[in-house]
């Protein structure tokens, strides 16, 4: 949030003035015919689409060249708000002179891209990206009736963001290369979330089957329990190699122990691994900034050190400061 | 290019009357009432005839309290969560009914409860699209402590029967809330014949300003405070008071009751002709009947035309409208009016409110019959649906 954003309620003045003239005045509406097709020695192609979520339908018409696979002509009618009318319109626009196989490759982003007034000013605000998905959709709908399969085979893998078409696995793999931590994190660095929203979290504008936060949570989770094993696996601990009881002790320095260390101005370095007796591992620290020299640092903030890599890891730990 | 304003109850033109009354509270009256000198004492006069203006206009009692607010969202919300304080956290009545109707206000404060241990039933609407007292009482458990049931309709402007709902809550002993903002200034509200315990209602929605509002407490009703700090409104409400916009707002209350009459027959004229434009356009669904409704609002559905395009052709012509089904506003779920009375998936998704004032004219309810007409054709002429 930020103070271009604590006034609401201007949505039509964010679109593009492309947006608004397709709206007003749509060049490719209108329905193909057999008639049409025979004429233009094509093949006609029907398709509708409809948004489950917001009524809104969509039917495209396109005449292809059987030979070489050429749209030579399209339309569309739609049921929709102006968003939805221009971005189909401009859909319908860019088809002419793609073959079918280069048409299926457009997405919703290409069409909001052609909109554009200037290249690096959007063509809709956020929250109506997902009125141009439909568009992009009766593509790959239009795409399927020409080949006669059936569209499942031209799905993408699992689409997280539809405004953006972000995949679960690159949100994924974004959280864990990244080390992301917030969905704001995920949509700097994806692009997911960043339109319409309702990716985020349930109760946006229409449901969606995966949602960021849920993601979020559990590749954390999945991040946490490979780095820093949990009390089911702290009896293990000791058997570990020295280099992944080393990693494991890093990964809880760095999660749990840096942060408030750094809160009071201070740090630790882990030093050394030892084992010791009866199965006791030696773990070694350096402290650094205000907790080198302090008071309390071979009382209090060993004692939480210690404990938090107890906790976290094996309660056979025993804290030594060098 | 001239404009057309048909989105009352989105909010209303501050009447030239009210804006002359408010004005010197900003020039040279700007005393604070709280203040002990000459400048504080010289506003309390008008704010004692704001609130004589306010209790006359909705037949509230001297022993009753009235407490000035911003809005009706802020209203909505003290009454609401000042009942978890009240009664609800304490005691084993942990239950409040409301509608599917209601305002966000109401639905997320309720929502926000819901989260605290409270249980919530929202009450659909019935085929007609309305809520019925019959709903309400057997919505009721001995757990119930607040129902809160909105007077009329913002988005169709169908008036519920309150008063009914009122002798149910009477009766079973259950305090009764009822959001007035789209009742005030169209519909003779007198709480003297009508027993509820807190209204809400707010300036902007009857020509007077934004920004300023009121709370009805029936005497008796208890309900803490949501801001603390100071003595203002006898320490119900702290806050300075807007003194502009509380005299704004008895002059506004007083003017729309002046005006009830000229509502219920010159602007319901104006609105049935505009209403009888829109049946003379094939397949469309009118929500509710005349007689139940408000006189100033009307809700069409137009089969094969989007809400939101619907509205954006008659802004391009200067015609302000609104329609509930715009895929900007925070959810794309269907009105779940439209829903109940069992419009199907598209036509619950065009509804548009068309709402008069009486600021409002003939020409330009003939201008606005003419530009939908042309507008429909256009927007049906590449529709999938027709």
């Amino acid at each position: 949030m930020a103070k271009a954003d604590l006034i609401g309620g201007e949505l039509w003045e964010q679109y593009s003035k492309k947006v608004a003239d397709r709206m007003n005045n749509p060049l490719n509406f209108g329905e193909l015919t057999e008639a049409n097709a025979k004429e233009m020695g094509g093949k006609l192609v029907i398709a509708n689409e409809g948004a489950e979520s917001c009524g809104d339908t969509v039917r495209l018409f396109w005449i292809v060249d059987p030979k070489t696979h050429v749209i030579k002509k399209a339309t569309f009618k739609s049921f929709g708000c102006g968003t939805a009318i221009a971005a189909t319109d401009m859909m319908a626009e860019m088809c002419v002179g793609k073959t079918v196989d280069e048409a299926a490759k457009m997405t919703n982003l290409d069409v909001e891209h052609a909109l554009r007034d200037e290249v690096d000013v959007a063509a809709v605000p956020p929250q109506k990206m997902h009125c141009s998905v439909m568009a992009y959709e009766v593509i790959k709908r239009a795409t399927s009736i020409y080949r006669n399969v059936d569209i499942s085979t031209l799905a993408e893998p699992d689409i997280v963001c539809e405004c953006a078409r972000v995949s679960l696995q690159t949100v994924e793999d974004a959280i864990r290369i990244n080390d992301l931590k917030t969905v704001e994190d995920i949509s700097d660095y994806t692009k997911a979330g960043a339109f319409c929203k309702s990716c985020i979290q349930p109760g946006g504008h229409e449901k969606r089957d995966h949602y960021l936060v849920d993601i979020l949570a559990r590749v954390r989770a999945e991040m946490d329990h490979e780095r820093n094993p949990d009390k089911t696996m702290s009896a293990d601990f000791d058997k570990l190699s020295v280099v992944k009881q080393i990693k494991a002790i890093e990964a809880v320095l760095d999660e749990h122990i840096r942060p408030a260390l750094a809160h009071d101005g201070g740090g630790i370095e882990l030093e050394d691994v030892q084992p010791g007796e009866n199965g006791i591992v030696n773990v070694h620290v350096r402290y650094q900034g205000s907790c080198k020299g302090c008071a309390g640092s071979v009382a209090g903030t060993l004692t939480f050190v210690e404990q938090t890599l107890q906790k976290n890891l094996s309660d056979k730990i025993r804290g030594v400061v060098v | 290019m001239e404009r057309i304003y048909l989105d009352n109850n989105a909010t209303t033109i501050v009447d030239p009357a009210v804006r002359d009354a408010m004005d010197p509270f900003y020039c040279h009256m700007y005393g604070n009432p709280n203040s002990l000198h000459s400048y504080g004492i010289e506003v309390r006069p008008y704010m004692h005839q704001a609130m004589e203006q306010l209790y006359a206009g909705i037949g509230a009692r001297d022993e009753d309290d009235i407490i000035i607010n911003s809005c009706a969202t802020e209203g909505n919300n003290t009454v609401i969560l000042g009942f978890y304080f009240n009664l609800l956290k304490d005691t084993r009545k942990k239950h409040i009914v409301t509608t599917q109707l209601e305002h966000p206000c109401i639905r997320e404060s309720c929502r926000f409860l819901e989260q605290h241990g409270v249980k919530v039933t929202y009450l659909a609407p019935d085929h007609d699209g309305m809520i019925t007292a019959r709903m309400v009482k057997e919505a009721l458990t001995d757990h119930t402590a607040l129902v809160s049931v909105m007077w009329a309709n913002n988005e169709t402007g169908l008036i519920l029967p309150i008063k009914e709902i009122s002798e149910v809550c009477k009766e079973r002993g259950v305090y009764l809330h009822t959001d007035a903002v789209q009742a005030i200034g169209k519909l003779k509200v007198d709480l003297k014949d009508v027993h509820v315990d807190y209204l809400t209602f707010s300036a902007h929605k009857f020509h007077g300003p934004k920004g300023i509002g009121g709370l009805y407490i029936r005497n008796g009703a208890s309900l803490p405070p949501l801001l603390h700090g100071g003595e203002q409104m006898g320490g119900r409400r702290a806050g300075t008071v807007d003194v502009a916009g509380m005299v704004a707002m008895g002059k506004a209350m007083e003017l729309a009751n002046t005006h009830l009459a000229y509502e219920n027959t010159e602007v319901r004229r104006l609105r049935d002709k505009l209403e009888d434009a829109l049946l003379k356009i094939d397949d469309i669904l009118i929500v509710g009947k005349r007689e139940l409704r408000t006189p100033n609002t009307v809700y069409v559905s137009i089969r094969g035309v989007e809400g939101e395009a619907l509205i954006w052709d008659l802004n391009q012509t200067g015609i302000a409208a609104s329609t509930g089904s715009a895929c900007a506003s925070e959810s794309l779920e269907a009105s779940p009016i439209l829903t109940a009375i069992g419009a199907d998936r598209e036509l619950a998704h065009t509804g548009v409110r068309l709402s008069l004032s009486r600021f409002t004219t003939e020409q330009e309810i003939d201008f606005t019959i003419y530009t939908i007409n042309k507008a429909v054709t256009r927007l049906r002429s590449f529709s999938t649906s027709y």
